[in-house]
């Protein structure tokens, strides 16, 4: 049903919904509606060819990757506040900048793919199918986190919806991400895995030594590189002789995209996948960038300047262009867009409210999932009489 | 032969992953037969009924098995097969393959090399490269990779070619392995086993003379089991494959061809149980690995010398298996630790503390540890004979706590 996207109405209701599910707004419109919009700058590719730069895309897909943004946006920056409020404790990495490396990735790819990445990752968790209720309980360390509070914020996992953490040692995840590539291929899946780390971990010997083990083995690991360009407060420049991440693979392909354009990362998500399937590993470089520091307890802004900061957050932001996208393409108003963002805003005041409530976990749990269902195995003699062991 | 189970009681109090109340096991007569024998599970109650669990425990010998290169068997006439102790490692890992697709190899040359100590010999050509993988010299990824197909459900089973090389693994051993169960609010489990060699050899070096088992047992998560004989290797191996938690099964680089008779049927053991090498009455003297050998030739001296010393091989190193331990001591009121690890912070240590936590009231002497020293094993043969425990001073610290 095409209905005309030109006509401007009046004031709708928008409904409070839950997490990128669909909504309503108060202009119907066409969601087969399709659209092709070039990325912002061409990918640059490093023994492969690139994809093209016009990107396939919806009308009602700019609208959900507009609403999941501003969703994962305004949860980090509440997330700031808590951690100010002393109701997040420890370490508390936050992702806004960035959202547009988790939406796009999403996109292109399902939730039988598996995603792992480093501390970062609240955003990736939600993206995965987490909700909000589960991310601000386990921030505060209450039963119902996704990890029961016993996590935290580098811990994450979704196990369901393929998302393999939440790590808190830089760079660990990669070979854990290969691991999980191999499985996947050992029960011929025909899925891939997504190991994201950052211009910090790039560094990280156990990475190249994967990558080798990868590309012998003909895994379907793609290899995400998050680079915001500063590892905590050392800039790419100072810590690694060729930032160019991308290319580091030498032999293993590699492409760099635009991290603040969503739709760029869609695309090269979806390629990497098509080439992973075929052809190995291959290593994304993502260009983004953070706002806040590295954690809570890094003001971010000892090591740039702030000019800088608030350059890249006028210029680049993701949410902001995929605002003009709307806005240009006449898919929503402004008034539509300021909507979402409140109703956004109050969904994420609901879940800190419930989150707050929410009991701690129990003293007996500190003793649980230690081990797996108690201990030890069946044991049995040779005369067959299988006999398990129990230990109180 | 037949092994018989029965429930154990982990007798400590601030044991993990179950209450802690203090409570008498379920007790379980099993009975099994073997050569028209019937044995039963004694009770907590000492009695003249044979404690079980070594293969022979139905003929007190009055001289204990003597050397390293012998086996703790004493009939040739039973029915079974005869194999190393590196074969019978083999057969409980290539039972295990077949049994479940899920279960795959990876090390350094496990594959078309055989293993370097012929552990994985032919089970390349039978599996296939998938199943069976050569990895590269990259202990850090490729046990970071077991875990992350552990994760997804398979049942990696990751060899250090010696466990000393294990250390770069160390974070993903330790963060990864041990502790996603429980970061994880028990989403994952992690059905990986790590196995190598340790130990102290023959000249090997120091760097290739370590014991690994006293940097791992604090991580909470993993559980660590030592083979001895050819017999409990093949079932530890087996139950560590079928465990649904990380498993590190130590091996030793002298114990690869010790000789056994195993039973041609299918057996598994229980990863958490110690072994009854030979009861006795005077003292308890607890041992794993290689020094069970040297603690069996003491005891041979000891016995001439009419002591009756009970030997246990405590098997599992962690969690230890306080329920028979705390029975002998019971019985015999004096125990002495023979390890291979360092004095300082040693499964023996480790051990001590438990024991007087638990059994302080049923001791009469102080328990002795007898460690290896706190130095790099050197090159030197003679050095290095002095840097474990001999039968030796085995036996003058026997002489010594039973007076």
């Amino acid at each position: 049903m095409a209905l005309s996207r030109a006509s401007h109405r009046g004031v709708g209701s928008a409904l409070a919904k839950p997490f990128s599910a669909a909504f309503t707004l108060s202009r119907p419109i066409s969601s087969d509606a399709p659209l092709t919009v070039e990325t912002s700058v061409p990918f640059t590719a490093h023994n492969c060819e690139a994809p093209p730069r016009a990107v396939a895309t919806s009308s009602s897909e700019l609208l959900t990757f507009f609403r999941d943004m501003a969703l994962m946006r305004r949860m980090e920056i509440s997330a700031d506040s808590l951690y100010k409020a002393k109701l997040i404790r420890g370490f508390c990495h936050l992702y806004d900048g960035q959202e547009a490396v988790a939406i796009g990735m999403e996109a292109g790819i399902t939730k039988r793919d598996c995603i792992i990445t480093a501390y970062r990752d609240h955003c990736t968790f939600l993206g995965r199918g987490g909700t909000l209720l589960e991310v601000f309980a386990e921030l505060m360390g209450r039963r119902e986190g996704c990890s029961r509070g016993k996590g935290g914020s580098m811990h994450f996992y979704k196990k369901e919806s393929g998302f393999f953490g939440g790590h808190g040692i830089v760079g660990a995840q990669v070979p854990l991400g290969c691991g999980l590539a191999f499985a996947q291929k050992y029960s011929k899946d025909e899925t891939v895995t997504f190991a994201l780390y950052g211009d910090g971990a790039a560094n990280q010997g156990q990475l190249f030594e994967a990558l080798n083990i990868a590309a012998l083995w003909d895994l379907p690991a793609i290899l995400v590189c998050e680079n915001n360009h500063y590892g905590m407060g050392t800039a790419e420049w100072r810590a690694a002789k060729s930032p160019a991440y991308y290319k580091r693979g030498d032999y293993v392909p590699g492409l760099k995209v635009d991290g603040m354009d969503v739709l760029a990362v869609k695309q090269a998500c979806k390629f990497a996948k098509e080439h992973a399937l075929k052809n190995g590993p291959l290593i994304l470089e993502m260009d983004t960038y953070r706002y806040h520091g590295h954690s809570m307890s890094d003001p971010g802004s000892t090591y740039r300047t702030r000019d800088e900061i608030s350059g890249v957050r006028q210029e680049r932001d993701p949410i902001e262009r995929v605002r003009k996208l709307l806005l240009s393409h006449d898919i929503a108003s402004e008034k539509e867009l300021k909507d979402i963002e409140k109703e956004v805003r109050k969904e994420v005041d609901e879940a800190i409210a419930k989150a707050k409530e929410s009991p701690m976990p129990d003293a007996s749990e500190l003793f649980t999932n230690v081990y797996a269902k108690g201990y030890g195995t069946e044991s049995f003699g040779a005369d067959r009489k299988e006999v398990r062991v129990t230990l109180p | 032969m037949a092994t018989l189970c029965q429930g154990l009681g982990v007798v400590i109090p601030l044991s993990s992953s179950n209450s802690s109340n203090f409570r008498l096991p379920s007790r379980r007569s099993i009975s099994a037969w073997k050569d028209g024998i019937f044995v039963v599970r004694s009770d907590a109650r000492v009695s003249q009924v044979l404690k079980t669990g070594g293969p022979n425990h139905e003929l007190l010998i009055p001289n204990a098995v003597a050397t390293k290169g012998g086996s703790s068997v004493a009939s040739t006439s039973k029915p079974g097969h005869e194999l190393l102790l590196f074969e019978a490692l083999r057969e409980g890992l290539e039972e295990e393959m077949e049994r479940d697709p899920c279960v795959c190899v990876m090390g350094e040359d496990v594959g078309h090399y055989g293993g370097s100590y012929k552990v994985t010999k032919g089970l390349a050509t039978k599996f296939g490269d998938l199943r069976v993988l050569d990895t590269p010299i990259a202990e850090n990824s490729f046990t970071g990779m077991g875990i992350g197909a552990a994760m997804t459900g398979l049942r990696p089973v990751v060899e250090g070619m010696n466990m000393g090389f294990l250390l770069l693994a160390f974070n993903q051993i330790s963060n990864n392995c041990g502790m996603l169960h429980y970061t994880s609010g028990g989403q994952f489990k992690i059905p990986i086993v790590i196995r190598g060699p340790g130990g102290v050899g023959r000249q090997l070096g120091a760097e290739h003379s370590q014991r690994l088992e006293s940097y791992f047992q604090s991580i909470p998560g993993i559980q660590m089991v030592a083979c001895s004989t050819p017999y409990n290797a093949k079932g530890l191996m087996k139950a560590a494959i079928r465990s649904e938690n990380p498993v590190i099964l130590f091996e030793h680089v002298l114990l690869y061809n010790l000789k056994e008779r195993i039973p041609d049927e299918e057996y598994v053991l229980s990863l958490e149980e110690a072994e009854m090498v030979r009861p006795g009455e005077h003292v308890t003297i607890l041992t794993y690995s290689r020094m069970r050998y040297h603690v069996m030739q003491a005891a041979k001296t000891l016995v001439n010398k009419g002591y009756d010393p009970e030997v246990i091989d405590i098997r599992s190193l962690k969690p230890f298996d306080l329920y028979t331990i705390g029975n002998s001591v019971k019985k015999t009121h004096r125990v002495l630790i023979v390890e291979e690890c360092m004095r300082t912070g040693g499964i023996g240590a480790s051990l001590t503390a438990a024991i007087t936590e638990n059994f302080h009231d049923y001791l009469d002497a102080p328990i002795v540890c007898l460690s290896s020293q706190d130095v790099p094993t050197p090159y030197a043969g003679t050095l290095e004979e002095w840097t474990v425990v001999q039968p030796a001073q085995i036996v003058t610290a026997v002489e010594q706590l039973c007076q």
